[in-house]
């Protein structure tokens, strides 16, 4: 195992949306658009990063039979420390995320990652594994966003793509475009991946 | 067996606290940051519903049954009141309206504060044609209902619950405006 190796997984191979079809939850719902998937995907991989730290760097003293609660509490501290912070100084994008920020708490991802990861690996392996899974977490998110922003509003970061007269397709960002999107790209990922 | 308790007691006690610790920390820290977006955006709000005003309109205020007035004052005369209203009568959930009026009870400009209509449909309210149609209307002088039902003010196509629900709150916020304007405005300086 390396560092590298720990660091691409994933993005590609063990991507946590498209493969693991992990934290579906924020991946439907905040995705209206590319700004507000990069935002939860940066939310999400700090979380992770510093979960991920924390737990590997005090593994060997948590007993097995209270390291959930532990991982919990860990979880728990760093995503309100994350709301605290955006409400503070980047209101608007707390505005749009809103109450998805508390629900990184419970974001299988990063328990998923802190239960088969970050508690059996060295906090070196952890830190590429909590970038890796974060970055996989906030391409998809982004990717997401993006056709949805662009077909349900005709703009990919408030960039106008198509023409003024282009009428959007309200749908997309809506709930259903959400899962339309979400089953065409898994389907995609699957498909290139059996190649 | 005894021991194990207390080994999975201490550890956890301890997680907790450090955790506790750090948080509360990070609460002090920001707390600042905070209050000053919260200001910032009330501010925000009130600015864009009141005339031009030389006082900080969010420090005087003044409190009848329950809701809160927003004064705004040029050279100590109140040219301006605003104040929150809000309706259970949206698509989904509550939609709070953010009213200004000239002190006779003329609106100024009205604000959509909070919503969470249906993007693309219901979420129109909040664009500025439609917040528009409500300015220089008075509580005596229209029909507080949208065009479907025999009122003034458009509806929005797809769309007729949360213009019902906005005009409602607007109505509202105005009658109560109305019944208590003699206390709001006291003994005060008006321009009319």
């Amino acid at each position: 195992m390396s560092f590298s190796k720990e660091l691409v997984k994933g993005i590609w191979k063990e991507n946590p949306v498209f493969i693991l079809v992990l934290g579906m939850c924020p991946v439907l719902a905040v995705t209206t658009s590319a700004m507000n998937g990069i935002g939860m995907g940066v939310a999400a991989t700090f979380v992770l990063l510093c979960s991920n730290i924390v737990i590997s760097l005090i593994r060997s003293i948590v007993p097995d039979r209270v390291r959930i609660p532990v991982f919990i509490v860990v979880i728990a501290s760093f995503v309100t420390i994350v709301d605290l912070v955006m409400s503070g100084y980047f209101r608007s994008l707390h505005h749009s995320l809103g109450l998805f920020i508390p629900l990184i708490v419970v974001n299988c991802i990063i328990l998923g990652r802190a239960e088969a990861f970050a508690s059996k690996n060295s906090i070196f392996l952890s830190i590429a594994d909590g970038i890796g899974m974060g970055a996989g977490f906030t391409v998809a998110l982004v990717i997401l966003g993006s056709i949805r922003e662009l077909f349900g509003n005709g703009t990919v970061f408030n960039y106008q793509l198509f023409g003024g007269g282009y009428e959007p397709i309200l749908v997309m960002i809506l709930p259903p475009g959400a899962f339309l999107t979400l089953g065409l790209l898994t389907g995609l990922f699957a498909a290139l991946e059996k190649k | 067996m005894m021991k194990e308790i207390i080994r999975l007691t201490v550890v956890l006690t301890c997680v907790c606290m450090v955790a506790g610790l750090a948080l509360s920390y990070v609460n002090a820290a920001t707390k600042e940051a905070r209050a000053y977006q919260d200001r910032l955006e009330k501010l925000n709000a009130l600015n864009l519903v009141l005339p031009d005003h030389d006082n900080e309109a969010d420090k005087d205020i003044i409190e009848v049954s329950g809701v809160t007035y927003y004064l705004s004052m040029k050279d100590g005369a109140i040219n301006g009141v605003a104040f929150e209203s809000s309706s259970e009568k949206g698509y989904s959930g509550l939609i709070t309206v953010m009213v200004g009026v000239l002190p006779e009870g003329k609106i100024k400009a009205i604000g959509i504060l909070s919503q969470k209509e249906t993007p693309g449909l219901g979420s129109k309210i909040d664009e500025d044609w439609f917040k528009g149609q409500y300015a220089g209307k008075t509580l005596d002088g229209a029909n507080w209902a949208v065009k479907k039902d025999g009122g003034d003010f458009d509806q929005i196509s797809g769309a007729t619950i949360s213009p019902r629900a906005v005009t409602a709150a607007v109505k509202d916020g105005l009658t109560s405006y109305a019944q208590n304007k003699m206390e709001i405005l006291g003994g005060s300086d008006v321009i009319q």
